[in-house]
């Protein structure tokens, strides 16, 4: 018999392996969903890891109140055509609490605080394990993460310390308290996951997809035009054929000009970009260590 | 092979990290927003376009200037995909050597043309050795700084041969390189008309190390029960897991370890598609045609006898900081059996400077290699390194810290 699959087929092999051991190992497992691409390859990948039996993961969404309404809608009615269960924590709610506080200025926006909201969510529902789309192609940080992602207690992530993986055996070992971040679909690339979205037919938020949208150009990229964003005095909304490359917060996501409306026509834009898809998150550029501090700080 | 997953190691001033930013570079795989930055930085170092920094993640590393962890690398070519642990090369760190290669086909060692084949080209080809690397290939780099002397070249060839038998590798490439100028390494080099062999992409394209577990016989751990009890799949009872060798076919005749059990295989599932056949990689369901005691831990095999004995003979990497002492416990984790495991006996400590097993004294130190018997409190079925990777590779975790405090390969 011969066999030989594609590199498609060996990623799909190698992350479903991982979203069953992190079942295995844990007693509440969970998918951190953010409505990105990302976090909806691996929720698929966790139904296709299970099937016929439902998908054994809550979805976990971190709501930073500054959100496209189009990720909400997508997000209540993707867990419920899963089945999934979905627990929101609140980052409004955080800041009622003053656990964590608003940032200020023009260049505040609530990434940084999303961790706090994070962390008391985890604890809140003592959850042992989350599920995330990170993978080790988007920056340099992520590129020292292990499959298997150890946190402390305060939910640190200590990257001079990290458990060595061997081989496919992940240790999820853990004192009480403390909790994993496991990524299934760390040896993924942008590419690789768009033509696994077309392969599989998954349905995505029709914010990946180019279509007129109100932005204004800061810090090189377009930003929609929101409730949420201040405008500086120069800067005068315009209306442009826009998609996005990652969705975040609202307030942070830059947008590109595109006249891609099919999957067909991102993967052939996607080919010929020559910039990384982080490159227009406004929260990446603060400095040369940013990615590295926020993980540090339990961001995902 | 579609992808080739491939480790690299090198002393501190090997230029390895130069060499991979070429190969990122030179196969346009480095995009402009990341190439911006690494423009920047090395202006405000007042250097050149540093290459190097392309792969220098984490902000120690920036601050110390040498890569201290195991880092991955994508790129692509039309040819054929690249998976790349980049590992670092200086001595203490051995345990992140030992990381990359555990899930390589093959590795780049790098020699510094003026200094040679040293002590840590001896360690870094013994450690692929032990780990099982199929392929390696010796980058001869820092060629323009002999004035691109064949004799350099050649020199480092002949003084490896001795290596390459000690370390036990069966295939072995030499590529005369410049990470720093380009040379052979995506292009070929107009330096040295000596050499017309391929340059150090082109042989990573074409390389086919051997996968023996494909061939091997069929191999399945159990990682889950899947059991979904609704009205539709109400006594569905599947076995999912990973092929960690051969292949299965329905109809298949299989025997269920640790209790000895027969069974025929009735249905293999990859999501709700329904398969004839599954081979060594792909992660499956599998349903048996009559009731056994299958959980977690469990193989699935067919073929020859899988190895079922509690003592363990085993080549054992020690990662952790703190060192091993006679009498501790520990916990066994492999993919056909987990649970609480002693050291019993150190036999011989391997003796990094000369490459030869010496007697131990039951103690273990960080980045210490030993053959040792492991003593399970509950036999695991497994199989030697040698033959089947999978099977055959096993950690040892502090039960009080959690930590991976050991890497081991059953003889």
């Amino acid at each position: 018999m011969k066999y030989n699959p594609s590199f498609l087929d060996e990623l799909e092999a190698e992350a479903i392996y991982v979203i069953r051991e992190a079942y295995a190992q844990f007693e509440r497992p969970t998918i951190l969903f953010s409505g990105g691409k990302d976090s909806i390859v691996v929720s698929h990948l966790a139904r296709k890891a299970f099937a016929p039996a439902g998908i054994p993961f809550a979805l976990v969404h971190v709501d930073t109140g500054h959100n496209f309404p189009e990720t909400i809608e997508f997000r209540d009615r993707y867990a419920a055509s899963l089945g999934a269960e979905l627990i929101v924590g609140s980052v409004q709610e955080s800041i009622d609490r003053g656990t964590a506080q608003e940032e200020h200025g023009p260049l505040g926006n609530r990434n940084r605080i999303q961790s706090v909201t994070l962390l008391e969510t985890i604890e809140r529902e003592r959850l042992d394990c989350l599920l995330g789309g990170g993978r080790r192609d988007e920056e340099k940080a992520r590129a020292k993460e292990r499959f298997f992602s150890h946190r402390d207690a305060f939910g640190q992530w200590d990257p001079k310390n990290q458990r060595p993986e061997l081989w496919n055996l992940f240790n999820g070992a853990k004192q009480p308290g403390e909790h994993f971040r496991v990524f299934p679909i760390s040896n993924w690339t942008e590419m690789n996951v768009w033509h696994y979205i077309r392969r599989e037919g998954i349905e995505l938020p029709s914010l990946y997809f180019a279509a007129p949208r109100q932005v204004i150009w800061r810090s090189n990229s377009w930003l929609p035009v929101s409730e949420f964003i201040t405008l500086r005095p120069t800067e005068v909304p315009t209306e442009k054929m826009i998609r996005f490359r990652t969705l975040g917060d609202i307030t942070i996501t830059g947008g590109i000009e595109s006249d891609a409306v099919t999957l067909d026509q991102i993967i052939a834009e996607v080919e010929t970009l020559r910039q990384t898809e982080r490159g227009n998150r406004e929260d990446d550029k603060r400095s040369e260590s940013s990615m590295e501090e926020r993980k540090k700080q339990g961001y995902f | 092979m579609n992808v080739l997953r491939f480790t690299t190691a090198g002393s501190v001033d090997d230029g390895k990290s130069t060499l991979i930013g070429r190969l990122l570079y030179d196969s346009k795989s480095v995009f402009i927003d990341q190439l911006d930055a690494v423009a920047a930085s090395s202006k405000r170092r007042g250097t050149e376009l540093d290459l190097s920094l392309l792969t220098d993640g984490l902000k120690d590393e920036r601050e110390q200037g040498i890569t201290i962890d195991v880092a991955y690398r994508y790129f692509a070519t039309p040819r054929r995909n690249f998976i790349l642990a980049d590992t670092p090369g200086h001595v203490q760190y051995t345990r992140n050597m030992v990381t990359g290669a555990s899930t390589a086909d093959a590795a780049l060692i790098l020699v510094d043309a003026r200094h040679g084949v040293v002590e840590q080209t001896r360690r870094h080809s013994f450690i692929a050795g032990l780990l099982g690397l199929k392929a390696v290939i010796v980058c001869v780099n820092k060629m323009d700084l002999v004035d691109y002397a064949e004799a350099a070249f050649t020199k480092v060839c002949a003084d490896y041969e001795p290596v390459r038998l000690a370390a036990g590798l069966p295939e072995v490439h030499f590529v005369p390189l410049s990470a720093l100028v380009g040379d052979n390494v995506v292009d070929p080099s107009a330096h040295m008309p000596w050499y017309s062999g391929p340059t150090l992409l082109a042989l990573l394209e074409t390389l086919e190390p051997a996968v023996p577990e494909a061939l091997s016989d069929f191999r399945f751990p159990v990682q889950t029960v899947i059991r979904p009890r609704t009205t539709e799949h109400h006594d569905f009872r599947g076995y999912a897991g990973r092929l960690a060798g051969g292949c299965v076919a329905v109809g298949d005749r299989v025997t269920v370890w640790p209790e000895e059990l027969e069974a025929i295989v009735d249905g293999i599932y990859l999501g709700d598609q329904a398969l004839p056949e599954a081979h060594y990689g792909q992660s499956v369901v599998l349903t048996l045609d009559r009731d056994v005691n299958v959980a977690r831990g469990s193989v699935l095999t067919a073929g020859s006898v899988p190895q079922r004995g509690a003592e363990l003979k085993a080549k054992l990497c020690w990662l952790d900081a703190k060192g091993h002492s006679p009498g501790l416990r520990y916990e066994f984790r492999a993919h056909g059996g987990h649970g609480q495991a002693m050291i019993a006996e150190v036999e011989r400590v391997l003796n990094l400077e000369t490459l030869a097993y010496e007697p131990g004294n039951g103690h273990l130190e960080t980045n210490q290699i030993a053959e040792v018997v492991v003593r399970c409190a509950t036999a695991p079925t497994t199989e030697t390194y040698t033959s089947q990777r999978v099977m055959g590779g096993f950690i040892l975790v502090d039960p009080v810290r959690g930590t991976t405090v050991a890497a081991g390969m059953i003889q």
